[in-house]
């Protein structure tokens, strides 16, 4: 009895890389506890209360573990077949929730049965990851070919368009993420630095002025001819590409300035007047900035202690157990606690990627790296945006944030691939 | 292990190195803004705003002299904030306050299950005595969450003008629901110029918000006060009565049923409005007012009902004035127009008395004696043998006449709840007798003011205002001043014409000014000062008739306009015309010489009380 128990058990977990399993424990256990921090402990009856967040909670948690327990299960090889049905049904459901929804704060978003509700733009990132990997895991992939890029391009394109509708911004933008798998994989690098280059420019545009920016540019260009000693031809080429990102700031410039509704444009003022260290506007647009920053501010090295923090329960800060919860975090438990939740994330992060690199399967290499990069973007652009580094744009912390849809689906995107990871030695795909 | 090594494999390092840029960048940015700066941690002491409502004191009523007729006076409310609260002995609150025990605990459990209410100040106590919260004050530190909230209520130090004054309570639901100005607790005017001037009278609330740290201690205000919105004080008001006038006119109607209006015919303003029985304004202000408002609204005698704007009349023969300027106007009388009286108006089987007077009397005499039959005879000449094609067609040209005096309508005025009388149309009589079925004698009884015309004390003392001023009135109104005694409040200052040409009122100013110095009231002669009046008896089917009286003074300069109607009183002779002179002599000479008059009705009781 005893032994085919211990039989069975070794059956569903071997081979499993219990570091993964165990990061992810860990920053699911401080998002409860965080979510049940913020909540209203005056009224406390038991952590089960379905009245209460943290209660609900509690219950996504449990939830998310049968759901990874059911891929645990399951047989991995059918995962690389299903991809583009899963990709197929999820933007389905993208266009059904456009009809179906429940309209939310003037978006779209939400499935609402009875008391629940379901995000299914959460899903489509998994569903995205999962096509894109299969794509990309053909034999005669090459990410230097224009078609192949263009095809790639077009499986985040449809379900980006289709968020884009509700419209949810936040999540929309999340989907471009898997730039950083695509550059593992042999997109032709100066995509990457082209883009960060111009993304560099453009803020540099708002924080100073466009002359400057230009008289950059101009000055870059020259350098680079001298120094390169270039011959005619590359100096043409160059003074070219300039020209062309003078043009690009320009445009950028005029569509700040005509394109943009008033309050998006002001809201990237703040931010832009916040990475020059000024709390702008911290009534209106720069609230949510400026609070934030107080209560994780207020923490010290140590932090005032658990469910002893202030600024997270007075309601100071909006969605302070969503897309906030690092607030709480970063007030009771301070810098040590905020630099462990951050060396968490980053160490689950890197042990994604050194899995990745031993998968046989190339299925699951890419996927690995899709994984990475999904999680990565949450997390470096929700934690800067609650220390004021990133704009505010509302996607939750994985595995910490309140929501159901948001854990499952950051549940689902990992397990699927420490699954795959503990088949690593049978042949799939 | 058998990895298969791809072109890009060079590229995992990068991710390694964007991973640990990752976490030294948020580690210094987490380094700067946690530990280095203490900016944040200043503003983190913070923990709650509190928005802190300041009422402002509410505008004091005067008269049109400057005497206080409202003021305010403090009463204290003891308010808590349920998060603020330490367990304390509830016992020792409870017996200095005198409160029950289960209800504080109540209270308090009530308060903390709502997220909002328990950071905010809730009134567990109202108008507590100043002696128990001296005892509180003393007491206070072992009460953490609790404090004193002083708040002022109304006092009516002469204690008259209660129906106009008005009187203000808690805002009701329906008040909550239409305006968001006001909250579940704020007093709001319910009736009077407190109502009707509410917006005036209130000023407009004041909002600071503080911060608090979690120790309740101030930590200045809230974004600088940028929120903050500074109370303004209630504008006060100067009423047009004349506090003298209205508490003497409440003296002569006491343990009397009726009502007294005076106006200055020259603006309109009214100098005292009164309705008998009143009651002492105070009693509808303070811990009382619940049990106080039930004793007055179950007393038959119905001490609420404001019968100055609510009672409405047949004006009897003070509506002789009204029919004879109309039929001047409708060229079917003159000055001198002389019908004979036989005792009486006999026509077919229809017959109005009338009593021994000498005649054939003219136009003024017919005043002067109040004849019946003049004004049924001229009466059937106005309608019946007109240049009109029919009765009809003659009735609505005096029907639009007779509204030209104010008449029929409610006076768009600041006195909310007025009453609009009633002139009867061609189509009510139309229906009752069945069209072109009706002549004059049909509806004589208009001709002497009875039947279905009705008219409320105010709209009498407006006829006497309109002959006065010789065809034309100002909208009768309360206040004249707001917020400072020499500015005017124009708003309710409109002038209206009557449909009277000026001329016409010369025979009927000289009847009126006879009907006093040989008519049929006599008694309301003082030397010295020419007054025009006349007597009416307002037929009452319930029982007795009521006494009226119209009048104005002096004839020369008129200053003074007044009706008075005393009810199931009689003649208008035996009480409404001394009353009406009594006021008339005070008004104009500050001081009344008339003693045995004064003492005899001072003395009357008409009611049981
Ligand atoms: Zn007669």
């Amino acid at each position: 009895m005893y032994s085919n128990t211990t039989h069975q058990h070794k059956g569903i977990f071997r081979n499993i890389d219990w570091v993964m399993v165990v990061l992810w424990l860990i920053l699911v256990t401080v998002g409860w506890l965080s979510v049940f921090s913020t909540g209203n402990q005056e009224t406390f009856s038991n952590i089960f209360d379905l009245n209460q967040r943290y209660g609900k909670q509690l219950l996504w948690i449990v939830l998310a573990m049968v759901v990874a327990l059911i891929i645990l299960i399951l047989d991995p090889k059918i995962v690389p077949p299903l991809s583009y049905m899963i990709y197929a049904l999820l933007n389905l459901s993208l266009v059904a929730v456009l009809i179906f929804g429940t309209e939310v704060n003037a978006s779209k978003s939400w499935f609402q049965v009875g008391g629940f509700a379901l995000q299914p733009a959460e899903f489509a990132k998994v569903a995205t990851v999962l096509a894109m990997a299969r794509y990309m895991s053909a034999i005669d992939f090459d990410l230097t070919k224009r078609k192949t890029l263009l095809t790639v391009t077009g499986i985040v394109a449809l379900p980006f368009g289709l968020i884009m509708l509700q419209p949810d911004l936040g999540s929309a933008i999340v989907l471009f993420a898997p730039i950083l798998m695509l550059y593992r994989f042999g997109l032709w690098p100066w995509y990457l630095y082209g883009a960060l280059t111009l993304a560099l420019l453009f803020i540099l545009d708002l924080m100073f002025s466009t002359y400057v920016v230009v008289g950059l540019i101009i000055i870059s260009v020259a350098l680079l001819i001298l120094i390169l000693k270039a011959k005619k031809r590359e100096a043409w080429l160059m003074v070219s590409l300039g020209l062309a990102t003078i043009v690009l700031v320009f445009a950028f410039d005029f569509f700040f300035h005509e394109g943009l509704k008033p309050h998006q444009k002001e809201r990237i003022e703040v931010y832009i007047a916040n990475l020059q260290g000024e709390d702008r506007d911290i009534r209106n647009i720069g609230y949510n900035f400026y609070q934030s920053k107080v209560a994780i501010g207020s923490g010290g090295w140590t932090g005032k202690g658990y469910l002893q923090g202030t600024q997270t329960k007075m309601n100071f800060i909006p969605e302070q157990d969503t897309d906030f919860i690092f607030c709480t975090v970063g007030e009771e438990f301070g810098f040590i606690g905020s630099m462990f939740i951050v060396s968490v994330f980053l160490l689950l992060l890197y042990r994604i990627i050194q899995r990745a690199e031993i998968q046989r399967s190339r299925f699951s290499q890419i996927y690995g790296y899709g994984v990475a990069s999904l999680l990565f973007f949450h997390f470096v652009v929700n934690v800067g945006m609650t220390i004021g580094l990133t704009p505010v744009i509302g996607i939750p912390l994985p595995y910490m944030s309140y929501g159901g849809s948001s854990l499952w689906a950051f549940t689902i995107l990992l397990f699927i691939f420490i699954k795959q990871d503990m088949h690593r030695y049978e042949v799939v795909g | 292990m058998n990895v298969k090594r791809d072109r890009y494999f060079g590229r995992q390092y990068f991710f390694l190195v964007l991973f640990i840029v990752v976490w030294v960048a948020l580690g210094m940015r987490l380094l700067s803004i946690q530990v280095l700066n203490d900016q944040y941690k200043r503003s983190s002491m913070v923990i709650s705003i509190r928005e802190e409502i300041e009422i402002p004191a509410r505008g004091v009523i005067r008269d049109r002299h400057g005497v206080e007729l409202v003021v305010n006076y403090p009463v204290y409310d003891l308010m808590v904030v349920a998060r603020e609260v330490k367990p304390f002995d509830t016992l020792l609150l409870c017996r200095i306050l005198d409160l029950d025990h289960l209800y504080v605990r109540e209270y308090l459990q009530r308060q903390m299950r709502d997220p909002y209410l328990r950071v905010n100040r809730g009134v567990i106590a109202r108008q507590l005595p100043i002696d128990q919260i001296g005892k509180f004050t003393e007491f206070q530190f072992r009460f953490p969450g609790f404090y004193v909230q002083e708040r002022t209520m109304r006092r009516y130090p002469i204690g008259v003008a209660a129906h106009t004054l008005g009187y203000i309570g808690e805002v009701n639901q329906g008040v909550l629901d239409r305006d968001s100005y006001y909250v579940a607790g704020d007093y709001i005017g319910i009736s009077g110029i407190e109502r009707s001037y509410e917006g005036v009278l209130r000023g407009e609330k004041g909002l600071r918000k503080r911060l608090k740290d979690k120790f309740g201690r101030d930590q200045g205000p809230y974004l600088g006060g940028e929120e903050d919105i500074q109370a303004r004080a209630g504008l006060d008001l100067y009423t047009t009565l004349d506090a003298g006038l209205q508490a003497y006119g409440e003296q002569l109607m006491e343990h009397k049923i009726g009502s007294v209006v005076a106006l200055e015919p020259s603006t309109g303003e009214i100098l005292a409005l009164v309705t008998s029985p009143t009651y002492d304004p105070n009693l509808l202000s303070g811990r009382e007012r619940a049990k106080n408002y039930h004793t007055l609204l179950n007393d038959t005698y119905r001490p609420l009902m404001n019968r100055a704007l609510q009672a409405q009349y047949p004006p009897g023969s003070t509506f002789k004035m009204v029919n004879a300027l109309i039929s001047m106007q409708m060229n079917a009388l003159r000055a001198e127009t002389r019908y004979s009286c036989g005792g009486a108006f006999h026509m077919g089987r229809l017959t109005v008395r009338c009593h021994g007077h000498p005649g054939p009397t003219n136009l003024a005499q017919s005043i002067q004696f109040s004849c019946n039959t003049y004004y049924c005879y001229n009466f059937r000449d106005m309608l019946d043998r007109s240049n009109y094609p029919n009765t009809k067609a003659a009735f609505e040209v005096w029907r639009a006449h007779a509204l030209s005096f104010g008449l029929g309508k409610r006076f768009n005025n600041d006195l909310p709840f007025g009453l609009a009388g009633n002139i009867p149309t061609s189509e009510f009589y139309d229906r009752y007798h069945g069209s072109g079925r009706w002549r004059a004698l049909s509806i004589i009884s208009l001709a002497i003011g009875q039947g279905e015309i009705l008219t409320t004390p105010v709209q009498l003392a407006n006829i006497a205002a309109v002959i006065a001023n010789k065809g034309h009135y100002f909208n009768p109104h309360i206040v004249k001043s707001i917020g400072h005694p020499d500015s005017l409040n124009t708003a309710v200052r409109e002038r209206f014409e009557t449909t009277i040409d000026p001329h016409h009122f010369e025979p009927i100013i000289i009847g009126m000014r006879d009907v006093v110095l040989a008519g049929t009231a006599r008694n309301a002669y003082i030397p010295g000062i020419t007054v025009c009046g006349k007597t009416g008896t307002a037929q009452n089917p319930h029982g007795d008739n009521h006494s009226l009286f119209i009048a104005y003074a002096p004839m020369e300069n008129p200053q003074i306009a007044i009706a008075v109607i005393v009810e199931n009183a009689g003649y208008g002779s035996t009480w409404a015309s001394p009353i009406a002179s009594l006021m008339i002599e005070k008004y104009l000479t500050g001081e009344v010489k008339r003693e045995a008059l004064e003492n005899r009705i001072l003395n009357s009781k008409l009611i049981k009380r």
